[in-house]
């Protein structure tokens, strides 16, 4: 039985419960994100439906839905959960620190997230609604509030809320990396650092750079709006009759700032599950890490190539073809190190005799989704390839998969495998396996077919599958059973909830260290004088175990 | 162009690439099929793998400590080594093949014997204007834009090389001539994607982009916007009507008595 067990107070700066807000922060914006992606998937196989809190859907809500929806899971799941949220729990542990290092920055990061969330929801209530311009915000739509309905007040909020969650991140990144690089315990050198450890050093530094950017996009477009600049409006343009364009600005600035956010935040929402996964795949199949080094180094190589391929998300911008060719081989490049780490894994699993427990059955799940949307990346690479699937459901089929799903699953990995640590329990065993079944047939069920869609040519952000030319009604039996599958897959995830609340007080009481495993914040002790040894010495034949934890002592192993 | 699907192998038969009608089509969705088989036998290979490791049975024995064979059940290191040269192999053959067709269709211009056409963009229309007789665009001016009046585009009225410019709501070109498109968008930008003759472009105001493309067989293919632009963005259609020359030029002139009529611009 853990002792102490973790108390949630308001306005608290013990790591361990700023972690746990993250985490019901996330909870709270993935709720009503998913919610939002309901609405959409009900509107586009049944456009005349009257759907809650909306009615019938004019195409000015479904662009707005669409809009907060990538909104709130890219900023407020994806990137806090996986980093804030995981780190927050484990990290000073994991490292023998005491504590953050800045535990107040860390407190005030998340309140500003929080501030920055209720911001954002704001923008459905003042008048004409949420932005519609996608969560990349493209100017001049995103410049000229005549350019749609959402786009005066809603997108003044959006760029609020924005702002505040770029600071938020950066006073949060600023502790974390001064924790990992300041407050390592005795012992704790570069290569016993768990894999994790080592993501969120990444995500911490890849935070930092690109949030800058992003912040200093989204003031500029701010200035554009209301202070009489034209950074992103170029000269004579002409907005639902009027001209706007006072001086000669460049929308292609913005789509390179925030492509230069973009796709790093990409990284950050996954170079977390690659390290959580790496240490899960260790403990579940009682295996060392094979080529520690190699693989600690391929997440930095992720994390830095990531900063140098934002242009592939701008082949048919407008963007000199050149340019063009230049990014595609950045991007082939990062495919590299990606199936490094995915072989690395794979390599792990070869012996087989894995334990099966619910955690490892979503590390597993990730690897899946990570391939899966993995491999689709060098299609979408290829310039010649992109220009027929650029914007396309290819793309979201892509980003759902090695993105979205990919994370969601580290996300419930961990869930799973930390629980005991928070709450003294362990979830329930049968209830988390079904919730991996069902979820990963249904997330394959919805995410799948979208390629399909793709191929046949649909963009994305159409409210509508018929046009006066173009029809895509020959698709409407696949995007039937999307939306089947999609209310599947949510619906799934009450066995989560469900289960969670249940094992809280419930569930079976867990040992000190339940899942035998090696890393530091499984360890009985609170102070420890000195880390002797690597994060994943499992496998031998340890006296009377199969593993030896970090905290053990040098003797041990003679 | 879809009709409706009665079965389920109608709904197979429209979800992938509609029949392109353009020089360039073949090479790039050659290019797409090898790519997708490989990715599909990677992704199959892999999962196969997962599913192998999720039923093998750990080997009875403990290894001794300490020592490399420890990890007898370990992959051997070649093996990893060999996979990891054939995978990188084939993202450099993907990559080489793909820039290859890439550097084809973008890095050189047209042809000087292309025919050139202007695609404007505006929410939520596509204009398209020709040239006319004298092969020259007249100057535009945003503040002269006026749809109602005839003049969606601007043409300036004291260009006179504007004044045999027409403009059309629906691209017509002749089959088997290269074309060279100039785009612009007047407002927001908007994604010019024409999926039968695996073309996109966005159109961006404040930049002239140009693409080309040769259109080869002759039919209706519809033109879409692709890049998120308003409330109106997923009726935001054209069509393109690729006719045979004689018939273009029988189009033309139609046009240009039509144009003539209403006093030009």
């Amino acid at each position: 039985m853990i002792e102490g067990r973790t108390r949630l107070r308001l306005f608290t700066t013990d790591h361990r419960a700023v972690g746990v807000l993250y985490l019901l922060l996330a909870l709270a914006a993935v709720t009503v994100g998913t919610f939002l992606s309901l609405l959409m998937r009900i509107h586009r196989v049944w456009p005349d439906t009257a759907l809650p809190f909306f009615g019938v859907l004019k195409p000015e809500d479904y662009l707005a839905l669409v809009t907060m929806h990538g909104t709130l899971m890219i900023f407020f799941v994806l990137t806090t959960a996986p980093q804030s949220g995981f780190a927050n729990l484990v990290l000073p542990e994991q490292i023998g620190a005491r504590e953050m290092a800045f535990p107040r920055i860390n407190a005030a990061a998340f309140w500003l997230t929080v501030v920055a969330f209720l911001v954002l929801l704001a923008a459905f209530f003042v008048p004409k609604g949420a932005p519609i311009s996608g969560w990349t915000s493209y100017p001049p739509l995103s410049a000229v509030p005549a350019a749609g309905p959402g786009q005066g007040a809603g997108m003044d909020v959006w760029l609020a809320s924005i702002g505040i969650f770029c600071v938020a991140s950066w006073l949060s990144s600023v502790n974390m990396l001064a924790t990992i690089l300041g407050e390592r315990g005795a012992g704790m050198s570069w290569t016993r650092l768990p894999m994790t450890v080592w993501a969120w050093l990444v995500t911490s530094i890849l935070t930092l750079l690109v949030f800058s950017v992003l912040l200093a996009a989204v003031i500029l477009l701010f200035s554009d709006r209301h202070f009489g600049s034209s950074f992103f409006v170029p000269l004579g343009d002409m907005v639902n009759g009027r001209i706007v364009g006072r001086d000669d600005g460049s929308p292609l600035l913005w789509l390179h700032l925030f492509w230069f956010f973009g796709h790093p935040e990409v990284y950050i929402a996954v170079l977390p599950g690659m390290g959580l996964a790496t240490s899960l795949l260790a403990n579940f199949t009682r295996r060392p890490v094979p080529g520690y080094r190699v693989m600690a180094a391929m997440l930095i190589a992720i994390g830095l190539l990531g900063l140098v391929v934002w242009g592939h998300h701008m082949f048919v911008s407008g963007m000199n073809p050149y340019a063009g060719t230049a990014f595609a081989l950045t991007t082939m490049a990062i495919a590299v190190p990606s199936t490094v780490e995915v072989l690395g894994w794979l390599a792990m699993l070869w012996g087989g005799g894995l334990r099966l427990k619910t955690p490892m059955l979503f590390t597993l799940g990730f690897l899946s989704f990570f391939i899966a949307g993995g491999l689709t990346g060098p299609i979408l690479a290829q310039p010649a390839l992109d220009t027929y699937l650029h914007n396309t459901f290819f793309v979201v089929a892509h980003f759902h998969l090695v993105m979205a799903m990919a994370g969601a699953f580290s996300l419930f990995a961990g869930v799973y495998y930390w629980f005991p640590l928070l709450a003294g329990r362990l979830m329930n065993e049968g209830l988390g396996k079904l919730h991996f079944w069902i979820t990963v047939v249904a997330a394959y069920g919805t995410f799948f077919p979208m390629h399909l869609a793709g191929l046949a040519g649909e963009p994305r952000h159409y409210e509508r599958l018929t046009g006066p030319v173009a029809s895509f009604s020959g698709l409407l039996p696949l995007e039937r059973g999307i939306t089947y599958s999609a209310m599947l897959l949510a619906s799934a995830q009450l066995l989560f909830l469900w289960n969670i609340f249940w094992s809280a007080r419930r569930g079976a009481v867990a040992e000190r260290n339940p899942w035998a495993a090696t890393t530091l914040e499984w360890s009985p002790e609170k102070r420890l004088s000195r880390v002797n040894r690597g994060p994943y010495e499992y496998g031998a034949n340890f006296g009377e175990t199969d593993f030896c934890a970090q905290w053990e002592a040098v003797t041990k192993q003679e | 162009m879809m009709p409706a699907p009665v079965t389920l192998i109608d709904t197979a038969r429209v979800a992938y690439m509609p029949p392109d009608g353009v020089l360039h089509g073949p090479a790039i969705d050659a290019l797409m099929r090898w790519n997708l088989i490989a990715l599909l036998v990677c992704f199959a290979a892999a999962h196969l793998w997962l599913i192998a490791a999720v039923l093998r049975r750990r080997k009875a024995a403990i290894p001794t400590p300490q020592s490399e064979s420890q990890d007898a059940d370990r992959l051997p290191k070649i093996f990893r080594w060999v996979l990891l040269g054939a995978l990188c192999a084939m993202y450099v053959l993907m990559a080489i093949t793909a820039q290859r067709l890439w550097a084809a269709n973008r890095f050189e211009g047209p042809s000087l014997e292309a025919m050139q056409v202007e695609v404007v963009g505006q929410q939520f229309q596509w204009y398209f204007r020709y040239p006319g007789r004298d092969a020259v665009f007249g100057a535009t001016q945003a503040e002269f834009a006026n749809a109602a009046a005839g003049n969606p585009l601007g043409i300036d009225a004291r260009d006179a090389q504007g004044a045999d410019d027409m403009v059309s709501s629906v691209l017509v070109l002749p089959a088997g001539r290269e074309v060279d498109l100039r785009l612009r968008s007047l407002d927001v930008i908007h994604g010019f994607f024409i999926p039968g003759m695996r073309l996109k472009q966005n159109a961006v105001p404040g930049l002239l982009l140009h693409v080309h493309f040769t259109p080869e067989v002759p039919g209706t293919y519809p033109i879409l916007c692709s890049q998120v632009c308003g409330l109106g963005h997923a009726r935001m259609e054209a069509q393109l009507r690729v006719v045979s020359p004689p018939e273009y030029e029988a189009w033309m002139v139609a046009h240009e008595r039509a144009h003539v009529n209403r006093g030009g611009q």
